[in-house]
């Protein structure tokens, strides 16, 4: 039983200061890979000396210098003399830093690596998750829906490349700041929407990657506060995870945000998402993120209102398509005129649509399906409906939009 | 850190020897080259001639085997380098997007292993 409480100490100090650690052992080196080992030695010292003479007042600084130790060690097992000499200075000065009880958060810088642009798109996202909450690849692998090998290897090249490739711990400079975020906040929110549809698709015992993804979107927000996209960012995935339990039918159904139970909505992370999005608006640089929280906005208001204000969605996805080419918002746009009565307008956006990009597409198929069905093109609804759902992974989707299909006449 | 910045371009815009018409693509070029210089980040950079000059070279089984022409044949070619000393990548990519050839060419850095004497 005594052995229980510095047990937990341990994995507490791992949980919340692994990111924070791990930033400061690799800022300097740009080695993420060696200070990942040498954290690691930390814990398992900290696992079995705790237990023997207690939990040190700071675990923090306790676990950053034997961290520091154990790289040494290693250098000089390595007889990198030149490299050990600087090493040494390297720890009389987080010394007396320690001593002074203010430990830098270096995990923005952290952060601004992982998402280099130098760096593949695709791993910026799986190499925050693990470079700041400490995420073993198996489990990024399984949220990416990579081979664990593949992703162990994604990562491992990845890494070489920012110790080799001399890619700077460091804040951008103002000018390049906005765009090198934007590869920030994206990479943070790809992992939410793979970690939403995991949760939506498995249940609650998926919601993870979904959670953590906030977590970190609550961390650029609170280390960017001049960001006006650090915390629409956060709006949005709060506007996500508020409606994540109205989702569902408890059967497992899908069921459409216009259609969902309000008393299923997480009160607390509307407020805050709310809050939030009021803060990004007084930084008056509106984008992306900003624009689609205020659309969630709008379909929280529901709440109050007993209803969804499509007119004031259609106008907000038209600003949208001012900022992101991508399909998806020209989607909404469509959608959203045709649910505000304009679905002649909604069949004109989608006909604009490049027809070999949105072929495989199936949101495009799913409203493509729904304007026709309200402009009574009957013919052109059923085949969209069917290729909708042909194109579906995850079968309450599907089930949804056969009964959709079932009400067309015949 | 120091860097090896490889310049590829389309052959019309790389500077060619007994070209007169190039005067005007040799003084870009000589003005990024004093740029460089005068900021103290350059340690050697070269023009090479057209690939078709080149000889690649392989030892097989104790011999020579030699073809006529570049390692990889491209549409943009290996025009020419820089040795960049410069604090980290970003640095380099500063430089890099400076450089005449990154709007219609490619720039590609390379990190410089620095061996430690003694070390």
């Amino acid at each position: 039983m005594e052995n229980q409480e510095p047990r937990r100490a341990a994995e507490l100090a791992a949980r919340l200061s692994y990111g924070r650690l791990l930033a400061i052992l690799s800022a300097r080196s740009r080695d993420i890979a060696a200070s990942e080992d040498a954290l690691s030695g930390a814990f398992v010292k900290a696992l079995e000396t705790w237990p023997v003479r207690g939990v040190p007042d700071n675990p923090e600084a306790w676990l950053l210098t034997v961290a520091r130790r154990g790289e040494l060690d290693r250098m000089r097992a390595n007889k990198r003399a030149a490299a050990a000499v600087s090493h040494i200075a390297l720890l009389e000065e987080e010394r007396t830093m320690l001593a002074a009880q203010e430990m830098a958060d270096e995990r923005l810088k952290l952060i601004f690596a992982c998402a280099h642009p130098a760096i593949d798109e695709s791993v910026r996202a799986p190499l925050i998750l693990q470079t700041v909450l400490g995420v073993d690849a198996k489990r990024i692998a399984g949220a990416f829906l990579v081979a664990p090998n593949t992703m162990g290897v994604r990562l491992s090249r990845a890494k070489e490349k920012i110790a080799r490739a001399g890619i700077a711990f460091a804040i951008p400079e103002t000018e390049q700041l906005a765009g090198r975020a934007q590869s920030v906040l994206e990479a943070i929110y790809g992992a939410y929407t793979l970690g939403r549809e995991a949760a939506d698709a498995g249940g609650p015992s998926q919601s993870g990657l979904a959670l953590e993804a906030l977590w970190l979107a609550s961390l650029c927000a609170q280390l960017l506060p001049d960001l006006a996209e650090a915390h629409g960012l956060f709006a949005l995935i709060l506007a996500g995870e508020a409606r994540r339990k109205a989702r569902r039918h408890p059967s497992g159904g899908f069921v459409p945000i216009g259609e969902q139970d309000t008393a299923l909505w997480d009160r607390r992370m509307v407020a805050d998402c709310k809050v939030a999005l009021r803060r990004a608006a007084s930084l008056n640089a509106p984008g992306r993120f900003q624009i689609e929280a205020a659309i969630q906005c709008v379909h929280l208001d529901r709440e109050k209102t007993g209803m969804t204000d499509w007119k004031a969605i259609a106008t907000l996805y038209e600003q949208l398509c001012r900022f992101t080419p991508a399909i998806g918002a020209r989607l909404g746009l469509a959608a959203a005129l045709s649910e505000a009565g304009r679905a002649q307008e909604g069949a004109a956006v989608l006909e604009a649509l490049p027809a070999g990009r949105v072929e495989t597409h199936q949101p495009f198929w799913a409203v493509s399906a729904q304007i026709n069905a309200r402009l009574g093109r009957d013919a052109a609804a059923q085949s969209a409906f069917t290729r909708a759902i042909e194109l579906s992974d995850d079968p309450a989707v599907r089930a949804f939009l056969a009964a959709r299909q079932a009400q067309l006449p015949h | 850190m120091q860097y090896l910045m490889l310049i590829y371009s389309k052959p019309e815009n790389t500077v060619q020897q007994d070209d007169t018409q190039n005067d005007a693509m040799g003084s870009v070029w000589g003005a990024y080259t004093k740029a460089l210089i005068d900021a103290g980040v350059m340690l050697s950079g070269e023009a090479l001639h057209a690939p078709s000059t080149a000889t690649t070279m392989r030892m097989r089984g104790g011999d020579r085997m030699l073809h006529d022409g570049p390692y990889a044949d491209t549409k943009e070619h290996l025009g020419g380098f820089y040795i960049l000393n410069v604090p980290d990548l970003d640095a380099a990519l500063e430089w890099a997007a400076k450089c005449p050839a990154a709007p219609t060419g490619a720039i590609e850095l390379r990190p410089i292993v620095e061996f430690t004497i003694g070390g």
